[in-house]
C-alpha cells in the first residue's frame, strides 16, 4: 500500500497524465482511502483548471517582431541580396529602435512603418489560424455582418461573397492594425484561409494593388475610396492576386 | 528546381563546420528558420515574460534568443521546434541575467520539500477562480525554479519529458518541482481568497 509521502508528488503525475496506467491506478486507490490526498488532488485539479481557463499568454509586441525580422537576412526577391552588411544594418536598426524607445522618441521611418504594419498583419493572420476563433460572426450576408461591425470599426467593410469564383466568405472578425480596430473578413479556398483586413486608408484615391511575400505568405494590398484593403493567405501570389481582381470587380459592379 | 534547393541546403550543411557565421547569411537557410521559428514568437515571448518578469528585458532576451537560434539552426535535429527555442531562451535568460534575478534562486531548488505547506489547507475547500492578472502576480512571486516548470507545463503545455530536456534535470525532478511549486501557489491562492471579498 502506498503511503501519503510516496503519493503526494505522484498526485501531480496523475493530474498531468504522465503516469503509467498501473501507477495511476495505485495513486487513485491511495486517494480513495486517504481523505487528505483526495482533497489535495481535487484542489490541484481546480487550480490547474482555473489557470487554464484564463488567458495567461502575452502577444509579442509588433516592434519586437520587426526588430527580429530586421536582423535576419531577407530572402524575398524585391529586396537586395542579403549580405553581412545587411545583417549589421539590422543590428544597428535594432539598437537604434531600442535607443529611441528608451528616450521616448518615436522614430518615423517609412520603411520600418511598412515593416511594422506587415508584421502586425502576419501576426494577426497567424493568431487567427491558431485561435479556435477564426471568426467572431460566422455569416456571409450583409444583413448579419454590417450591423455587427457598425460602431466597432471606423470603416464599414464591403460584404462580398466570392463563392462562385471559389473564394467563400465564411465570416468576420474584429482585429487590430496600427493600434486601431480593423475589420477582418475571412474567406476560404479549399483548406486555405484568406484574411482580408479592412480599415481607413490615408488617402481617398485609388492605390493600385501591390503584392509581396512575407515569410512564405502572400500579401496583396490596395486602397480605394478611402478604404485600405490588405489580404494575406498561404495561397500562391497569383491566386491571391486573382482574389483581389475578383473582389475589386465585384465591388465595382455592386457600386 | 527542387533538386537545386536540396543541393544548396546540403552544401550549406557541409560548409557549416568551417564557417558557422557565414551561414547566417544563407537566405534559404534563413527562410527555413523563419518558417519554423517565427510562428512561435508569441509563445517564446510569453515564456520570457514569466522567466524575467519585466517586459523590456523580456524583449531583449527574445531577440537574442532568435538570433542565437538562427546562428545555431544547424544543431536543430528536427521534431518539435518549441522545446529547442525554449531551451535557448532559458540559456539566454540565465547567462544575461545570471547576476540579477534568475540564477540565485537555483540554490533552494533541491532543498527538502516543505510538505507542511499543505497542512493548514482545510479539507474539501473548493478553490475560487482568480483572474489572469492575479494568477500572473502569484506565479511571478514563486522562486524561479518552480515558476519555470509550472509555466512550461500549464501555459506552454509541454510534457514532463520536454520540460526535463529544457531544464536539464531528470523527469522525477520535474514532477517534484511541480508538486512543490503548486503547493506554494496554492498557499498564495488561498491567501488571496482571504484578502479579496
Amino acid at each position: 500500500m502506498m503511503t501519503c509521502e510516496e503519493a503526494r508528488p505522484l498526485l501531480h503525475g496523475l493530474i498531468d497524465g504522465e503516469l503509467s496506467r498501473a501507477k495511476a491506478r495505485e495513486v487513485e486507490n491511495h486517494a480513495l482511502s486517504c481523505r487528505r490526498c483526495a482533497a489535495e488532488l481535487a484542489q490541484f485539479r481546480q487550480m490547474r483548471g482555473a489557470i487554464r481557463q484564463e488567458s495567461m499568454t502575452f502577444a509579442a509586441p509588433a516592434a519586437l517582431r520587426a526588430r527580429i525580422e530586421a536582423a535576419m537576412p531577407n530572402p524575398m526577391p524585391p529586396r537586395a541580396a542579403p549580405s553581412r552588411r545587411r545583417l549589421l544594418q539590422g543590428f544597428v536598426l535594432g539598437a537604434a529602435l531600442s535607443a529611441a524607445a528608451a528616450v521616448g522618441v518615436v522614430a518615423v521611418v517609412s520603411f520600418t512603418q511598412h515593416d511594422r504594419l506587415m508584421g502586425e498583419v502576419l501576426s494577426a493572420h497567424l493568431r487567427s489560424l491558431q485561435s479556435p476563433r477564426l471568426t467572431d460572426v460566422a455569416a456571409a450576408d450583409r444583413q448579419t455582418l454590417q450591423p455587427w461591425f457598425s460602431g466597432k470599426v471606423a470603416v464599414a467593410p464591403p460584404v462580398i461573397d466570392l463563392a462562385a469564383a471559389g473564394f467563400t466568405l465564411v465570416g468576420g472578425r474584429l482585429d487590430f492594425l496600427d493600434g486601431k480596430p480593423a475589420a477582418a473578413m475571412v474567406y476560404r479556398r479549399g483548406t486555405h484561409v484568406i484574411n482580408l483586413f479592412v480599415d481607413a486608408a490615408s488617402t481617398s484615391g485609388h492605390v493600385a494593388a501591390k503584392g509581396e511575400t512575407l515569410q512564405g505568405f502572400s500579401v496583396q494590398r490596395w486602397s480605394d475610396q478611402g478604404i485600405r484593403f490588405i489580404a494575406i493567405s498561404d495561397l500562391g501570389a497569383d491566386e491571391l492576386h486573382e482574389f483581389h481582381t475578383r473582389f475589386e470587380s465585384a465591388l465595382n459592379a455592386g457600386a | 528546381m527542387m533538386l537545386a534547393g536540396r543541393r544548396r541546403a546540403g552544401r550549406a550543411r557541409s560548409a557549416q563546420c568551417k564557417t558557422m557565421a557565414a551561414d547566417v547569411d544563407d537566405p534559404e537557410r534563413a527562410r527555413r528558420f523563419r518558417d519554423a521559428a517565427l510562428p512561435h514568437l508569441d509563445e517564446v515571448y510569453t515564456l520570457a515574460r514569466y522567466l524575467i518578469r519585466n517586459a523590456a528585458d523580456a524583449e531583449d532576451a527574445v531577440q537574442d534568443c532568435y538570433l542565437r537560434a538562427l546562428r545555431h539552426f544547424d544543431t536543430f535535429r528536427g521534431g518539435p521546434i518549441r522545446p529547442w527555442l525554449f531551451a535557448i531562451l532559458r540559456n539566454v535568460c540565465k547567462s544575461v541575467y545570471a547576476q540579477r534575478r534568475f540564477a540565485p534562486e537555483d540554490e533552494i531548488a533541491d532543498a527538502p520539500p516543505l510538505w507542511g505547506e499543505a497542512v493548514e489547507t482545510p479539507e474539501a475547500h473548493v478553490l475560487r477562480q482568480h483572474d489572469a492578472v492575479s494568477i500572473q502576480a502569484m506565479l511571478n512571486a514563486l522562486p524561479g525554479v518552480f515558476r519555470e516548470v509550472i509555466v512550461l507545463r500549464e501555459i506552454n503545455d509541454l510534457s514532463y519529458d520536454e520540460i526535463a530536456g529544457i531544464v536539464g534535470v531528470p523527469i522525477g525532478t520535474v514532477m517534484s518541482r511541480l508538486a512543490r511549486g503548486r503547493s506554494m501557489l496554492r498557499t498564495a491562492w488561498l491567501a488571496a481568497e482571504e484578502t479579496t471579498p
